[in-house]
């Protein structure tokens, strides 16, 4: 780490520093000899988007180091209000308000990161190219980003592919070491999208993701198994993940609070989401154990019926008259245990069994749930990107001076206002029934188990104390034998 | 009573060695004439070989010691009893029925199995299984030392083949006794025993019986034979059904144990008893199942082996009374053509003798088979059906609490 991390004001800019950067824009920025350096560094972290987008940074971690602390409460580019030395206290931040391809279970509050703030008067200082090429070896290779698990979600034409994001990382401003994220396609589409658009990264090199396939994601929509639909996902898995290393690796992007949000953030939806799925996962593991419990349990039935009626013969072959009738006894028992083991594997199934597919299936119809409330969102995002661009064709209209025109389009853009805010309402309000329908599902459940658990394992008891009945009345007889 | 205390080393899946002491014969008692008490409080197994340690503690002055250890192999108990079957002293008397080959396939596949299935499995789940593996190991192992000893403690307690001399040297001999083993012998001593084994059963049939006793014991010999091989057929696909009851408990076990650890409702507790129930379960299935292959698979397979050893008898004593019925038609042809009749008087003078010593010793050797054989059965029946008791109760507590602690929450 550089001696930034210390906080003395760096000195005049002479180029022993590490630093320089720092010391050139101190010199242009403020007017006081004060030093702005003292606490934390965020001016530095602002004007450096700002003013030099060329100048490779230093060492994000330098930087993120003092500011771990207050990193989730980032409204802007690292700028941070709370601060009395901060320049761009009043920067401007304004909503982006990009198309729907945003990641789709976020909150709508998610678009509410800055993107844009004015520029700062502040003049670019060039460093020498040196200094620029020595930043640069400095790399970063903090962060390790995977897409893996492509998983389709969903049926029918309404399907899409949730790729897993996996990040692992040692710098301080993620919110762990390990962690990872469930996206889709058009997740990474709108990463790219808002990142191209943001003033700050002009002249930045945005890495591009891969492009998009109608033909390909129909065909997946429709049926995945096919070689060629594997191949085609497997392509954009891969492609998403190069895609997203490349993201990484740049060091303006890294510190965008928007790909830090793509990587790790989640929100009740998501979480719960990705829990149903993952006990779906594991009721279906354990029916298909319990399946061949039933299974070992009816073969137990049918060999003792057989290891009894064998153990009959042989008493009768028995020419000791003490042990044959013992035999005879043993192969009454062992009969009555058929008959127990018979019962039992009816238990397991119509109890046991039963219970685990009826949530298997229940926890599908609750991933309905979820997927309604991502078209509601779909819907609401859509309509906000139409009434743009009816406000755009409004503005065109105004620029080429069409007031026949005009007046439809303002008619338009008032439809289109009174939808979103509709598709908005909707989006909330089903958001709210489902968090609300989750709760209830939860709490029925967990009663349902219990109580249908309690079942089974009385019947079990029974079978027990049933079992112990036939031993106790074997054992005399067995004591018989002389 | 049982106490078992093995020591485990496992390197690995295709080597396991155990050491284990202490098991007493739990079959039949047959330690309890003092003068020679002979046990195998040892033994090692290292791949497929086991060497046992045969102890021997004696009053007898034919021995050089009075307490003494060798270690044997299962080759060595088998050329033990072929030699005794191929003596000529010998064929009035049942011969203690060898013992069977350490078998350790069944468990060694499932761990094949296991290896492969490693990576479906939790780390938990998987150690389970390996437990109860080693336990199957551990069960095998145990069984085959028994069945050694049991074979030793025959011999043993037999007041005529205790005074064996191989027997002797089986027990006292401190070198490796592959060198007397004739392997060449053992072989064709082995292919003979078999094609003589479907003969034998013709041959009993076809003799016309002179005695009544033997006459029913043939009749009783052989059909209990067939239903007892036949009950321990189904006695052991019984008790496999059994161990796979146990290892699906296993498996479940985990699962539940997975999903209760991702769950954040009111479930949790739910699953984690029910979990914790089949973990606890899934040793009492186990143990059931051990208990019944000791105390019913066990005693059926080793009695069937022994109704054998009745059979094997009854075949040469039949094929004395062949020869002997030969040498009368010998003499005969001899007075005719009135040539060598002293050679084929004496001939058949000594088949009588031979036939009537078989005949009587026989005789002897069968009803106190039967005596055998009917107190191992009351003594395995009435274990069994304690430890039946025993784990139902226990199962029985189990379930009780499980319930309990669900319906308080």
């Amino acid at each position: 780490m550089a001696a930034s991390s210390d906080r003395n004001p760096p000195p005049f800019p002479t180029a022993e520093e590490s630093e320089p950067g720092l010391c050139d824009m101190a010199d242009a920025d403020s007017d006081e000899g004060e030093d702005i350096f003292v606490s934390n560094s965020n001016p530095v972290s602002v004007s450096r988007g700002v003013s030099q987008p060329d100048r490779v940074s230093e060492e994000p971690s330098d930087l993120f180091s003092e500011e771990a602390a207050s990193s989730t409460a980032a409204k802007a580019n690292g700028v941070h209000s709370d601060d009395d030395n901060d320049l761009f206290a009043d920067t401007n931040v304004e909503l982006s308000t990009d198309k729907s391809s945003s990641s789709a279970r976020k909150e709508p509050s998610g678009p509410r990161h800055a993107s844009t703030f004015t520029p700062s008067p502040a003049a670019m200082q060039p460093t020498s190219l040196e200094q620029l090429e020595e930043e640069e070896a400095k790399d970063s290779f903090d962060v390790d980003v995977a897409v893996t698990n492509p998983e389709k979600i969903g049926d029918g034409m309404n399907a899409y592919v949730a790729y897993k994001v996996s990040t692992r990382t040692s710098l301080p401003m993620f919110r762990s070491k390990v962690f990872s994220v469930r996206r889709r396609f058009s997740d990474f589409l709108g990463l790219y999208e808002k990142l191209s658009v943001k003033q700050s990264l002009h002249g930045c090199i945005i890495p591009l993701p891969p492009e998009k396939s109608v033909v390909g994601m129909t065909k997946v929509k429709v049926g995945m198994d096919d070689p060629s639909s594997v191949e085609f996902v497997e392509r954009r898995r891969a492609a998403l993940e190069r895609y997203l290393q490349r993201v990484v690796s740049h060091p303006s992007l890294l510190q965008d609070p928007d790909v830090r949000e793509f990587l790790e953030r989640e929100d009740w939806f998501e979480d719960k989401f990705q829990e149903v799925e993952n006990e779906e996962q594991q009721l279906r593991k354990l029916h298909v154990v319990v399946d061949s419990l039933v299974i070992h349990r009816k073969e137990l039935c049918g060999n003792t019926a057989v290891f009894a009626k064998s153990l009959a013969m042989l008493g009768n072959s028995e020419d000791n008259t003490a042990l044959s009738r013992a035999l005879s006894q043993l192969a009454e028992v062992e009969d009555k245990m058929e008959q127990l083991h018979q019962e039992q594997a009816a238990s397991d199934f119509f109890i046991f069994a039963e219970l685990l597919g009826d949530y298997i299936r229940l926890l599908g119809a609750v991933r309905g749930c979820f997927d309604q409330r991502m078209r509601a969102w779909q819907r609401w995002q859509e309509a906000q990107s139409t009434l743009q661009k009816k406000r755009e064709a409004e503005a065109k209209l105004l620029w080429a001076n069409k007031p026949d025109k005009l007046q439809q389009a303002k008619e338009e853009i008032t439809e289109w206002e009174a939808r979103v805010t509709q598709y908005e309402r909707d989006f909330d309000r089903i958001g709210m029934t489902v968090r609300k329908e989750v709760l209830r599902f939860e709490k029925e459940k967990a009663k349902d188990f219990k109580s249908q658990i309690i079942k089974y394992l009385e019947a079990m008891l029974q079978s027990q104390q049933r079992l112990i009945k036939f031993w106790e009345a074997f054992l005399p007889e067995a004591k018989a034998i002389a | 009573m049982s106490i078992i205390k093995p020591s485990f080393k496992n390197t690995g899946f295709n080597k396991l060695c155990l050491s284990y002491c202490r098991l007493r014969s739990v079959s039949v008692d047959l330690n309890h004439d003092a003068s020679l008490l002979i046990d195998i409080p040892d033994a090692l197994c290292e791949r497929d070989k086991v060497k046992f340690t045969v102890h021997t503690k004696t009053t007898l002055s034919s021995f050089q010691k009075p307490d003494f250890s060798v270690p044997r192999q299962h080759e060595d108990f088998i050329w033990l009893h072929d030699t005794l079957v191929e003596t000529e002293d010998y064929a009035g008397l049942i011969i203690p029925p060898a013992p069977p080959k350490p078998d350790f396939d069944s468990p060694r596949d499932k761990m094949h199995k296991l290896g492969e299935g490693e990576a479906t499995m939790t780390k938990e789940e998987y150690t389970k299984m390996k437990q109860e593996l080693e336990a199957e190991y551990l069960a095998v192992f145990k069984k085959t030392v028994q069945v050694h000893e049991i074979f030793l403690q025959r011999l043993s307690s037999h007041p005529v083949l205790s005074k064996d001399r191989n027997f002797q040297i089986f027990l006292e001999y401190d070198q490796d006794l592959s060198v007397r083993r004739k392997n060449a012998k053992e072989m064709f001593g082995g292919f003979f025993k078999n094609m003589v084994k479907s003969a034998d059963e013709v041959l009993i049939s076809g003799v016309k019986e002179v005695d009544d006793f033997f006459e029913q014991e043939k009749t009783f010999l052989l059909d209990y034979y067939s239903k007892i091989k036949d009950s321990t057929a189904k006695a052991e696909k019984m008790t496999r059904a059994h161990k796979n009851i146990a290892d699906d408990y296993i498996h479940i076990s985990a699962t539940l144990n997975s999903l209760a650890a991702d769950d954040m409702t009111a479930n949790k507790k739910n699953l984690e008893k029910l979990s914790d129930l089949f973990e606890k379960f899934r040793k009492v299935e186990g143990r059931v199942a051990s208990d019944q292959d000791l105390k019913l698979t066990e005693l059926l397979r080793y009695y069937m082996r022994d109704i054998q050893a009745a059979k094997d008898l009854l075949y040469r004593r039949a094929r004395a009374l062949a020869d002997y019925e030969n040498s009368n038609k010998a003499l005969d042809k001899a007075r005719l053509k009135s040539k060598d009749i002293p050679q084929a008087e004496e001939h058949q003078r000594q088949c009588l003798q031979k036939f009537d010593k078989l005949s009587e010793s026989g005789k002897k050797e069968l009803t106190s088979f039967k005596g055998r054989r009917v107190v191992a059965f009351r003594k395995n029946f009435i274990e069994m059906a304690e430890l039946e008791i025993k784990h139902a109760k226990n199962s029985v507590a189990l379930l009780q609490g499980c319930i309990e602690l669900l319906k308080s929450n």
